[in-house]
């Protein structure tokens, strides 16, 4: 299959290797994997934020970078770009009175997978260890990010994946369903409910003794990570394709 | 557009703000915490009992759907009937407007005491307070609303007003406020219950009016029905010569067999429970029995200015059971207090922009009141997708400030930016050219600790990781596309 990754913006500026991750797992499966280089960004952080019309030009170009026949399905890393391109493209589109843009949108969204979503539904990947030569040996706990597990309804993907890495020790991370209070713009504009949600992720995930944090989404990780650095915390986090990429030979160091 | 809601429908500061000032508020955080978490347990476990919730979610939303398409008819065919049968229909268009029907009604009896069954309506309207203004006493029989009335409190939740307080304090408020009470009260639920029992008893048989709300009422029959756990809302709404209802006009549904769909749905989504204690239902006036002057006060109020809005519409269906904010992050950590409005929470934080207008008051700060996690929507038994009408509000706040302003807000100059920088593949690839230098400025620690201006709130908890050396896009020009 030929693959388009869509890195999303804050992975290919501030976490270029869960891309290279993402990039290495499906070639190992034998994919063509390819960069549309006119992608930016979702648009999210602005329709998030309120700010429509300045959102347009960041969905117009996301959709002009992907409506193309130059690929069968695009992946990327994050659970939240992939729901706001399936969800909040239409949306705006029609917001914005652009009845052919959200069509468009649609099609993009459609063609459009979480990396979960691609590597079990339709690559029909079960063990990540056999069909991916996965090997992490850590104790690892994992926080479901809300937007894979509630908009996309991503269900145990993840978690499931995490579980059949060689070497791997999953703990159950209590309290798992509750958001770490990212929220983009949220954890500036209302930071002190933010904060006290994170307080929370943070003490449940030292709880459970894993030296790390895995999720599908780099954002949230980005919070996570900075709430535990901040306190002084041990857990590190690290991102489910960072997971799934290591390798015996090439084990990813935390 | 028409006319905007009034009444208990406004955040009175910004709700960052509030949300500091309760986020201080320990014991109101503990009992919360409390309280929600255990609601939670019990909502999970009997709806996991229904095989097909799924599906009474759909039905709940269809009929619903289908009420507000025609809602204007479904009104006139419910006063038809609901004239039919002895009673008596008022429309009324805002909180002003129905609270002088209310009080005139009243007066009409030449009672100055009410006794009130819980009913959200008449503290959206502030129907308590207005009377108050007239020389009429409200007694709530409700005993969380007795609760935050003999405490002279706000209600801080919908189903249950005094969340916010523990047995111990709410022993501590009787102790001080009842007529008479026994001296010796201990803050055994029991007890407790006993103590309201005896207080309200008196009143119930006294009352000569009273005044409710309704959870529907059914358009083919003209029946209007109210679902409740206690039975006081049975007393009142059975003892007193006159009743007299409040009622939102999006109550109403079409058929009377829709009540099999919502009597599965509400019960299970509010208190956790297959079936509540009571449910009163009554059509008109039942000759030698119960009420003689039976009358209904269908309620505007800004609702017809949400039904306007195609994006915030569904709004509308919600069936105050509370499950959104139960199962809220934001609420469970802030109270409803700082909500503002009579209604918190999720729902809240869409319903009053919407009712009475995002420009209103500070109630443009509600729909940011959230980390759009998503949990209020995976409850909502007649599936409001919240998250999204609360993005749409966003959208709503910035446009209406748009050009209000002399100079942009830092989140202005933030967002037209990243406009630009994010709206090509080449503007973004050209700011990532200057990833190294923030690495340097992170220096050894490789963690950047402070930040200035609104980033100044990410870094009040968090800190920010070093930049990469190089981006992907770099990375892969480099390594993949010169090969």
């Amino acid at each position: 299959m030929r693959i388009a990754l869509f890195a999303t913006c804050i992975v290919d500026a501030m976490y270029p290797e869960t891309a290279k991750s993402t990039v290495k797992i499906l070639e190992r499966l034998g994919h063509e994997v390819i960069f549309p280089k006119a992608q930016a960004c979702c648009g999210q952080m602005h329709m998030n934020s309120g700010y429509m019309p300045e959102a347009l030009p960041v969905v117009e170009n996301h959709i002009n970078a992907f409506d193309t026949d130059d690929y069968d399905v695009a992946v990327a890393p994050s659970g939240s770009c992939v729901a706001s391109v399936k969800h909040q493209h239409p949306y705006l589109a029609e917001r914005l009175g652009k009845p052919e843009l959200k069509e468009r949108a649609v099609a993009v969204g459609k063609r459009t997978y979480e990396l979960s979503q691609l590597l079990v539904d339709v690559l029909g990947i079960t063990d990540a260890a056999k069909q991916l030569g996965s090997y992490f040996p850590e104790t690892i706990t994992y926080h479901p990010s809300c937007h894979g597990m509630r908009s996309l309804q991503l269900g145990d993907r993840q978690l499931d994946l995490l579980k059949t890495v060689g070497g791997i020790t999953v703990n159950e991370l209590p309290e798992a369903d509750q958001c770490c209070g990212f929220g983009g713009t949220f954890s500036i504009k209302n930071a002190d409910v933010s904060s006290a949600m994170l307080e929370d992720k943070v003490k449940n995930i030292c709880s459970t003794g894993a030296s790390a944090c895995s999720g599908g989404d780099a954002s949230c990780l980005m919070h996570i990570g900075g709430g535990l650095s901040r306190t002084g915390a041990k857990p590190k986090t690290l991102h489910l394709a960072d997971i799934l990429a290591s390798t015996m030979e090439e084990t990813v160091k935390l | 557009m028409p006319a905007p809601g009034m009444g208990n429908l406004f955040e009175q500061e910004p709700f960052p703000q509030a949300a500091h000032r309760e986020l201080g508020n320990t014991q109101m955080r503990k009992n919360l915490r409390h309280a929600t978490h255990t609601i939670r347990d019990k909502r999970l476990r009997v709806v996991g009992e229904l095989p097909d919730w799924e599906q009474l979610r759909d039905a709940g939303s269809a009929i619903k759907n289908s009420s507000m398409i025609n809602l204007e008819e479904r009104l006139l065919e419910f006063e038809k009937n609901f004239t039919a049968r002895g009673g008596v229909v008022h429309w009324a268009r805002d909180a002003d407007e129905a609270n002088k029907i209310v009080t005139d009604l009243i007066k009409e009896t030449g009672s100055t005491e009410v006794v009130k069954v819980k009913s959200m309506a008449t503290q959206e309207i502030g129907l308590n307070e207005h009377l108050e203004t007239q020389g009429i006493e409200a007694f709530e029989t409700d005993l969380a609303e007795l609760i935050v009335q003999l405490g002279h409190d706000k209600p801080s939740h919908i189903l249950v007003p005094a969340i916010h307080k523990n047995r111990t304090e709410v022993r501590d408020i009787f102790l001080k406020e009842m007529p008479v009470v026994d001296p010796d009260l201990t803050d055994e639920p029991a007890r407790l219950a006993e103590a309201a029992r005896k207080h309200l008893r008196k009143k119930f048989l006294a009352a000569k009016v009273a005044i409710s709300g309704a959870n529907f009422a059914l358009a083919d029959t003209g029946t209007l029905g109210v679902v409740e756990s206690e039975g006081n809302g049975r007393m009142c709404l059975t003892l007193p010569e006159t009743l007299i209802t409040v009622m939102g006009i999006e109550k109403v549904l079409p058929k009377w067999e829709d009540i099999e769909v919502f009597m599965q749905l509400l019960p299970r989504s509010s208190t956790g429970e297959r079936m509540n204690p009571y449910t009163s239902l009554w059509t008109g006036v039942s000759e030698d029995d119960g009420p003689q002057n039976v009358h209904i006060v269908l309620l505007d109020n800004g609702r017809s200015r949400v039904l306007a809005d195609k994006f915030g519409r569904s709004a509308l269906n919600c069936i105050r059971c509370s499950a959104c904010m139960n199962v809220c992050p934001v609420y469970e950590r802030t109270g409803g207090h700082a909500y503002g409005s009579t209604y918190p929470g999720p729902i809240g934080a869409i319903l009053s922009p919407l009712m009475t207008g995002i420009e209103a008051e500070d109630n443009g700060s509600l729909p940011y009141a959230s980390s759009l996690c998503g949990a209020c929507y995976e409850a909502c038994p007649v599936k409001i997708n919240i998250p999204e009408i609360l993005v749409h509000l966003r959208g709503d706040d910035v446009d209406a400030n748009r050009g209000k302003r002399k100079i942009p807000t830092q989140m202005d100059l933030l967002m037209k930016g990243g406009s630009w920088a994010l709206g090509k593949g080449k503007n973004i690839g050209l700011l990532e050219k200057a990833l190294p230098l923030g690495r340097l400025a992170a220096g050894k620690s490789k963690k950047i600790k402070k930040l200035p201006g609104i980033a100044a709130g990410w870094t009040q908890s968090r800190d920010i990781p070093a930049p990469p050396n190089k981006s992907f896009r770099d990375w892969w020009s480099d390594e993949k596309e010169s090969k």
